[in-house]
């Protein structure tokens, strides 16, 4: 059960409560979330929807470690994140977090292979282990045969795919997909939304996704709409 | 180890840059090898003189020669331990250009006085025995290709005419900074041969009892001799190689003004290219913090590209300079002891090294200070 009303019960992995994020422009203070709740469980799919500028990013971001908010909480797996720093944070997402980005988001100047090794080399795996995850990962989204080519060899849709690779690899507690299908023509949407669908329904995956597609949404089990800093369900809005 | 790939694949980025950052940084150091390679060939005759040894000299200049009857009275100095003489041949080899020292020395002293110098027991007697004979320095034999046994013929420039010589011996440094381009043959065989100056000697070299009474000594000897037609001036060994040196100007100083103007060039150069480097990629260091990768291993990765950057560069230049100085003294003499010692090159490569990590530091920490939200949405 996802749940927006800050009532979920202590056992959900992701739990958010009174979220607020002000950010400062000039002297001008901008409320992009106020008061937001959130309760997710273990291997649920979620879509985060709204209009630009709603806060999508910002609260991907929040509970992805990589920016703190005004006020409130943020646990995840028993951990309250929002009271972590600096390294212990990066820590902290290393072991947890897996990252896809609408541009992808790969180092240019590594392979494939390398891209999805990343998250690795911050482990204690040996060459050899690393060696055979990568190739696990790069497997699971059809691209073995791509390992020693250079994002720049690779369509978008294969990029989204090592991304993807590399943000499961180290088999984090959950995913954060931000726009993930923001960039692909239609055919390759489909094929990262099945990926998605699939790290859920057979790896049983928690992701949390941000679109702006209703095709991408519509895979999700639930469907969360951005409002005025809050989250509500359904189809209602914009 | 395993984040090294990520920093090397970084330098093949924009394989222009690295290569002309890598050459900088190459030619810098060829240049201060090359500085320190000359600076070192100055000093190093006041380095390897014995602090034990005077010299003792003509006090109006070193081209006057002094009487063979000061060797009896300087022994009888108190803190005179041993005495022996030289006198400068000044003579060439087949060719005015092929410069090298050649010394009339006092056969019975002239080894005990130079314990660094070594040459072969046999050799020396051959050279004892014979009125004409010569020992050549290794350097000298090896670069004209003198052999023990060979008659050599050697222009005299001051006292006139061809003098042949028979090569007796070959004679070695104890310590690679030992000067071996110097030519001996027998002192009273130049007294016999020459048409005038016969009975002077051209300097006068003492050993001393004790170094710490050195410069007591050799106010002794001068005062000894003074108010006499022969008056005396009187060294340390130490003073009058660094006196020598002293003519050439102060080179360390220039060598340390045109090597910091080199280094501090090549600071804003390679710290400009590193800086614009980390602005190109703000996002890519974003997300390689996304991923957990922590400020100060970020720091590390850009500082690790520097030095890898002033590593590469220095030992190509240092290597350079290597080769460079392995055919010898380039002045055709003027620099016997031209080589580079490996602690310079340490040295050398310390300084490529503090000049990589200082040129790294500005835009390393602007990569460890770069907030991930910030980067990202720059991208
Ligand atoms: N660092 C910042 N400083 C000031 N304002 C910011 C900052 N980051 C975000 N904002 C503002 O916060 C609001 C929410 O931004 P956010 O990027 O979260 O929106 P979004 O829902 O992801 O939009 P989009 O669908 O266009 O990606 C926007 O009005 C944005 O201008
Ligand atoms: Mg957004």
């Amino acid at each position: 059960m996802v749940r927006v009303d800050g009532k979920g019960n202590t056992g959900a992995l992701v739990q958010v409560r009174s979220l607020d994020k002000t950010y400062q422009r000039g002297s001008q203070e901008v409320h992009v979330l106020r008061g937001l709740n959130l309760d997710v469980e273990r291997g649920e799919f979620v879509a985060f929807m709204g209009p630009s500028g709603s806060g999508k990013t910002t609260l991907l971001n929040l509970l992805g470690g990589l920016d703190l908010p005004s006020r409130g909480s943020i646990t995840v797996d028993g951990d309250e994140i929002t009271h972590l720093s600096g390294p212990k944070l990066a820590a902290w997402r290393a072991r947890h977090v897996g990252f896809v980005f609408q541009m992808y988001n790969l180092l240019p100047v590594l392979t494939a292979f390398q891209n999805v090794e990343l998250p690795l080399l911050l482990t204690r795996l040996g060459k050899a282990d690393r060696r055979r995850h990568v190739e696990i990962a790069l497997d699971l989204v059809g691209l073995s045969d791509r390992l020693d080519h250079y994002p720049r060899q690779l369509s978008g849709g294969q990029e989204q795919r090592v991304s993807i690779a590399r943000a499961v690899v180290a088999d984090p507690t959950f995913l954060l997909c931000d726009e993930p299908t923001g960039d692909l023509d239609r055919k390759s949407a489909g094929e990262v939304m099945a990926l998605l669908e699939r790290l859920s329904a057979e790896f049983g995956k928690t992701i949390l996704m941000v679109t702006h597609d209703p095709r991408a949404a519509e895979r999700a089990g639930t469907v969360l709409h951005l409002e005025k800093g809050e989250l509500v369900e359904g189809q209602g809005g914009s | 180890m395993k984040y090294f790939r990520l920093v090397w694949s970084n330098l093949l980025r924009k394989k222009t840059r690295t290569t002309l950052t890598i050459g900088s940084f190459a030619v810098a150091l060829f240049l201060f090898g090359l500085l320190v390679t000359i600076q070192t060939a100055f000093n190093q005759g006041v380095e390897v003189a014995g602090v034990d040894r005077l010299v003792v000299r003509n006090k109006i200049s070193l081209i006057m020669p002094l009487p063979l009857s000061y060797e009896e009275q300087m022994l009888q100095i108190p803190g005179v331990k041993a005495v022996t003489f030289a006198t400068w041949f000044g003579g060439y080899y087949q060719d005015p250009k092929n410069f090298f020292p050649q010394f009339a020395i006092q056969k019975e002293t002239w080894l005990k006085m130079y314990p660094e110098f070594q040459v072969p027991k046999d050799e020396w007697s051959a050279f004892l025995a014979d009125r004409e004979a010569c020992i050549v320095g290794r350097k000298t034999a090896q670069k004209y290709g003198i052999k023990v046994g060979d008659r050599i013929p050697i222009v005299a420039s001051i006292w006139g005419g061809v003098w042949e010589f028979n090569v007796r011996g070959i004679y070695t440094g104890a310590r690679t900074e030992d000067d071996t381009t110097q030519l001996w043959f027998r002192w009273d065989y130049l007294d016999e041969r020459r048409q005038w100056g016969k009975g002077t000697v051209g300097w006068y070299v003492v050993r001393v009892e004790n170094p710490d009474d050195a410069m007591a000594v050799a106010k002794a000897i001068d005062e000894r001799f003074a108010n006499s037609s022969w008056e005396t001036k009187t060294d340390t060994e130490r003073a009058f190689a660094a006196g020598f040196v002293k003519q050439m100007g102060n080179i360390k100083l220039l060598i340390l003004v045109i090597g910091g103007v080199v280094f501090f060039t090549l600071l804003l150069v390679t710290g400009n290219t590193l800086a614009m480097s980390v602005r190109e990629r703000t996002g890519e260091l974003a997300v390689l913090k996304t991923l957990g990768f922590t400020d100060v291993a970020v720091l590390w990765l850009v500082l690790g590209e520097s030095l890898l950057y002033s590593a590469q560069g220095g030992i190509l230049g240092l290597a350079a300079v290597k080769l460079f100085t392995l055919h010898g003294d380039p002045t055709g003499g003027f620099l016997p002891l031209f080589y580079l010692p490996p602690s310079k090159m340490v040295l050398g490569l310390l300084v490529a090294l503090a000049t990589g990590a200082a040129a790294g530091v500005i835009p390393a920490v602007l990569a460890m200070r770069l907030r991930i939200v910030d980067a990202l949405r720059r991208v």
